[in-house]
């Protein structure tokens, strides 16, 4: 019995254009208009989060001029800039945004399997926006628990938004998870079941692996943090004692007894290892679709490149301890959770010597995109060099709670994923808008903010060692903190401003390339993934007229010897330009 | 690539090239694999709650509340410790019985029968949700255990009670309405416009074996530890 797939099916190809314009771009059930409605807002609260970041730094560069930066609201910014960054914009807009407009172009799909499902979960999501930053308006001001949540101090009287910001918090956290789940089963479901034909899974560019592989890590590690904030919740509203020991807070007993704080530590360290994974695989398989297209040269060892995601993806749920060394725990946990926090050193840096060899007598175009890819590799390397650091337990113990840990996962996972970010925003930019951006704007931008950013954080690797501790709203005067270090504050606070004002290139570069760019070429890339075969750019409703792409190849035939032009698109037959052995598939 | 096949032992590459190829992973409808992908994240959310409950319940300093004295319901004569969880698990369990005669009656398109045993499917549901009230109801009002603290023992055994059997219990209450959606849709001749296909039975009944199946552990851990 002939077996007719899915997309294949009379009733699937048919599909009706949106005609109004609400339909078409507000309550749109197209993936490349909820893609962009993801990143906007994304964005705009990233931008929120970038503000918030400028208050601490000036209050740390500049202590106590600020009459508006009180010791309350100083870990209010410090929270919700985590908690803000961390996850509604990183992890909404690697998966939300990109994953949302690339997974159904790159596998030749018309759509997301279930488009209005894949709808309601941006509303949903907004809504979890919305409620997070009413918690700015509470009486109280947001919660400044610091963007862990741990208890008791998180819901105990003393913490600023004890009232309502931390309530607020946490539903919308959990309606974050609600709108995550409903986007991520679509993700992972057009991924596995509505490719084009001959898109097998070992020919899918590497950024759908990424972002496929973090969907599945945020739908198995986002329910540890749901049950953590219903739990803390309830310990919250109604005086449950979960997280909440016995304690005397102000001279007077509280209620709670007997609960477990040290719960809350693992299930939100079970939910929060693999967040670092679901923001940083979907940025590893977009860098490396950026430096294979931009260095014209196949990505090196695919298939290691693949496995090593799905290894490090696996990894990631067994390490959430070494964020508790600190915590106490017995020690032969220490040596299993240090032990397998270094075994994922192993995938990881398989990863960054395949990058490094893609780009070895590669034809490498420093064009913006490239820049920020190869930006993205230094900073990661540093930021993993350090996390080998903190992955011990003994050389964790000093470390942690300093600077250092702070310079470490910004440089891993703000950093990295954010260069990430804008290269792929100005690499896919013309196939979304279908006009060119500035590329001299852009150079700029990236300069600025490489160089600002190592300027930061840097620094602040020198201030770890020395034992400053983070977190902290002033230093005041300290025999450890020779005055050097507190200039060393006051210029990092000045990058801070330069890079956050750098950011602002990039939005007149938007902004100009959308009144006045060039208009793009449907491949100025000159890329052989599916989205840029595309018959329209950018792209209709539906994506490919009337008949779904056909694919022939892997997705990185560049520089194929004997070829008038340095790649063969996906969709070249193979009677064209023969598939050779290094292709995916041996048996063709 | 050909030098990592190599080392694969013989026929595992075949594996993994049959699972990759082509189009589709699995041979089953969208909805049946978004089905299954869900349920494995709900299955940790599950998991999540009931390890925390084991943790809370090996933290707390205060005495455990013996549950087959909690839970005992007397009809007249000497209390039966758990009987109504018993029936309330017979129910469920039940209920998974006539879901898969819905789901076999649904692809021989018999849809008169689908339509009358996914109802008795969603009776039972409502049943054991109304049992289940039945039993906050004597908990809360002749008891006296509150989500905060109760006369027995540790207060961690309210807490985990409700948040745990009220999660369930919304999770068996939506299903309800979901059987009942997908009942009317199958009686209206609904599925029958989109060419008679009904594996919808089959995945609103995936997730009701696993409504029942999360009862058997919640059951296992609450009542009988």
């Amino acid at each position: 019995m002939a077996y007719v797939a899915i997309a294949d099916r009379d009733h699937e190809i048919e599909h009706h254009d949106p005609q109004t314009f609400i339909t078409k771009y507000i309550w749109s059930q197209d993936h490349k208009v909820i893609a962009i409605q993801y990143g906007l807002t994304a964005i705009f609260v990233g931008l929120v989060a970038l503000c918030l970041s400028v208050m601490m730094r000036l209050q740390l560069g500049f202590p106590d001029s600020f009459s508006f930066i009180t010791p309350e609201s100083y870990y209010q910014f410090v929270t919700m800039h985590g908690m803000i960054m961390v996850i509604y914009l990183l992890t909404a807009l690697f998966l939300g945004g990109f994953g949302n407009y690339l997974i159904p172009l790159m596998c030749g799909s018309r759509d997301m399997v279930f488009p209005y499902m894949n709808m309601l979960s941006y509303w949903v999501y907004l809504l979890s926006v919305i409620i997070l930053l009413a918690s700015f308006f509470v009486p109280g001001g947001s919660t400044g628990a610091g963007w862990t949540l741990y208890p008791p101090q998180a819901i105990a009287e003393g913490t600023p938004g004890v009232d309502w910001g931390i309530v607020l918090m946490l539903v919308s956290l959990a309606v974050f998870i609600v709108a995550f789940t409903m986007g991520g089963l679509n993700y992972v479901t057009t991924v596995l079941q509505a490719r084009c034909r001959g898109m097998t899974l070992m020919r899918m560019p590497l950024s759908v692996w990424g972002i496929f592989m973090a969907t599945i890590l945020g739908l198995l590690a986002f329910p540890a943090l749901l049950v953590s904030a219903i739990m803390m919740l309830l310990d919250k509203t109604l005086m449950t004692s979960f997280f909440m020991p016995q304690m005397i807070s102000g001279g007077e007993q509280l209620g709670h007894t007997g609960g477990s704080p040290i719960l809350f530590q693992h299930l939100f360290w079970f939910f929060g290892h693999p967040e670092v994974y679901i923001v940083a695989l979907p940025a590893f398989g977009i860098v490396s679709d950026l430096l294979a297209t931009h260095a014209r040269k196949n990505i090196f060892g695919y298939r290691m490149m693949v496995w090593a995601i799905l290894a490090i993806g696996g990894l990631s749920f067994i390490v959430w301890a070494h964020h508790m060394y600190v915590s106490g725990m017995n020690p032969y946990f220490g040596f299993f959770f240090a032990t397998t926090t270094l075994i994922i050193a192993v995938p990881t840096a398989l990863k960054v010597y395949n990058w490094v060899l893609t780009l070895w007598q590669g034809n490498i175009h420093l064009r913006v995109p490239m820049l920020f890819a190869i930006g993205f590799i230094f900073t990661f390397i540093h930021g993993g060099l350090t996390g080998i650091f903190l992955g011990n337990v003994v050389v964790d113990l000093p470390l942690s709670d300093t600077y250092f840990v702070v310079a470490h996962f910004h440089m891993v996972m703000g950093v990295s994923p954010v260069l990430v970010v804008f290269g792929a925003i100005y690499h896919w930019w013309p196939k979304i808008t279908g006009r060119m951006y500035s590329e001299r704007l852009g150079r700029w931008h990236f300069w600025l903010t490489f160089l600002g950013t190592y300027s930061i954080y840097l620094p602040m690797h020198y201030l770890g060692f020395l034992g400053v501790p983070r977190r902290y709203f002033a230093m005041g005067d300290t025999e450890f903190m020779p005055q050097s270090a507190h200039d060393l504050n006051t210029a990092i606070t000045i990058s801070a401003i330069i890079v956050a004002l750098t950011q602002i290139l990039f939005f007149i570069n938007v902004i100009w390339s959308l009144k006045y760019g060039k208009k793009a070429d449907p491949n100025p890339w000159g890329a052989t993934t599916l989205e840029w075969q595309t018959p329209d750019t950018p792209p209709k409703h539906g994506n490919w007229g009337h008949e779904l792409p056909e694919v022939h190849r892997w997705a990185y035939d560049y520089s194929v010897p004997g070829q008038d032009q340095d790649f063969v698109p996906q969709t070249v037959p193979a009677s064209e330009v023969p598939v050779g052995r290094q292709h995916g598939v041996k048996h063709e | 690539m050909s030098a990592s096949g190599e080392v694969l032992p013989e026929g595992t590459k075949g594996v993994v090239q049959d699972f990759a190829s082509d189009k589709q992973a699995f041979h089953v409808p969208w909805g049946k694999a978004m089905m299954w992908i869900f349920l494995l994240s709900d299955t940790f959310i599950f998991s999540c709650f009931l390890v925390s409950y084991m943790t809370v319940r090996i933290s707390t300093a205060d005495p455990w509340p013996v549950v087959s004295d909690v839970f005992a319901l007397s009809f007249g004569g000497d209390p039966i410790p758990l009987i109504l969880i018993a029936i309330m698990t017979f129910v469920l369990i039940t209920s998974s019985g006539t879901m898969a005669m819905a789901v076999n009656m649904g692809y021989r398109k018999d849809r008169k029968k689908t339509f009358w045993l996914m109802v008795a499917t969603a009776a039972l549901g409502a049943t054991f949700v109304g049992m289940q009230a039945f039993e906050w109801t004597k908990l809360i009002v002749d008891e006296g255990v509150r989500p905060w603290g109760n006369p027995m023992g540790a207060a961690q055994f309210g807490s985990s009670f409700f948040m745990i059997t009220g999660f369930h219990g919304l999770h068996v209450s939506a299903g309800v309405i979901y059987l009942l959606v997908v009942a009317f849709r199958v009686k209206n001749g609904f599925y029958e416009k989109r060419g008679g296909n009904y594996e919808i039975v089959e995945i609103a009944g995936l997730y009701w074996h696993f409504v029942d199946l999360v009862w058997v552990f919640i059951f296992a851990f609450f009542y009988l530890w």
